[in-house]
């Protein structure tokens, strides 16, 4: 997998770019596939968007805080509501049965392996 | 020097700001002194803090974290807030990118001097912790009538 940040993140009409976070991320890889987590503070279920468009996985989420009326900033590490990342998925993956799950903030993604590229054993013969 | 460049911000343009910014930080070229407890752009957990005449909110963005171990603590009008964030570390796997934070934090903030350290109360949402600091009443600003 590796990155996409060439251009200025766009929202979904195209429009101007708008502010957006990278997340940071973990990914690592066993013989089932690839687990990736990721930080997405604020960030529930159904603000959630994760798809995948041919090899490319979109995550986008959009954080919601709990804000009285009339709040004026003091200081402030993050100043925009928006996470985005993408990534260049490898064909061996099965994009099409990625499993994911939420929690804390925490997404979760397991994309499995296609079963026919899952590694298997060569047996050496010797005669 | 720079930290990690792919730290937070998204798009390109972003990024060379960031590099600004971090250029003048070590060039000592913003203006005016920075808090003594003030800590590096960065640093875990990220922090917003915003203020009512009423309350000032604290926000930390500590995603995955235990709230029961975390310690939130406040004298006069200094919060301080330890904890400990821990990622899934398997064996036998192959990491491609490990940029999640894994540790201990501790955040010391200086809250504006009219707050109440007897009103404050803590919740965690989502990956937000939220800590709201009503003020003392007598600092609202009162009206006076002209007679």
């Amino acid at each position: 997998m590796s990155d996409k940040q060439l251009k200025p993140s766009t929202t979904e009409t195209g429009k101007k770019p708008m502010e957006v976070l990278r997340p940071p991320v973990d990914v690592y890889e066993d013989a089932s596939g690839i687990t990736l987590h990721a930080d997405l503070p604020g960030v529930s279920r159904d603000k959630l968007n994760i798809q995948v468009d041919q090899d490319t996985l979109l995550i986008e989420g959009e954080a919601a805080l709990d804000l009285p009326t009339e709040i004026e900033v003091l200081y402030a590490d993050i100043r925009t509501a928006y996470y985005q990342r993408r990534f260049a998925l490898s064909s061996e993956l099965d994009s099409g049965n990625i499993e994911a799950s939420l929690r804390d903030g925490v997404l979760t993604l397991h994309i499995p392996k296609q079963e026919v590229h899952r590694p298997r054993k060569v047996e050496v013969r010797t005669d | 020097m720079f930290g990690n460049l792919t730290d937070l911000e998204g798009d390109l343009f972003s990024q060379i700001k960031r590099l600004q910014q971090e250029a003048e930080s070590l060039f000592n070229i913003r203006p005016g002194p920075a808090s003594i407890r003030a800590v590096r752009r960065g640093s875990y957990p990220p922090i917003n803090i915003g203020a009512t005449p009423d309350e000032v909110d604290v926000y930390l963005y500590a995603t995955g974290i235990n709230p029961a171990k975390l310690d939130i603590s406040i004298q006069k009008n200094l919060l301080t807030i330890t904890g400990e964030r821990q990622t899934e570390k398997p064996g036998n796997v192959t990491f491609y990118l490990r940029e999640r934070f894994d540790g201990e934090f501790r955040r010391v903030i200086n809250l504006p001097e009219d707050v109440d350290p007897e009103q404050v109360e803590a919740r965690y949402k989502d990956g937000i912790l939220h800590i709201r600091i009503r003020r003392q009443e007598a600092v609202k600003p009162r009206k006076i009538k002209v007679s």
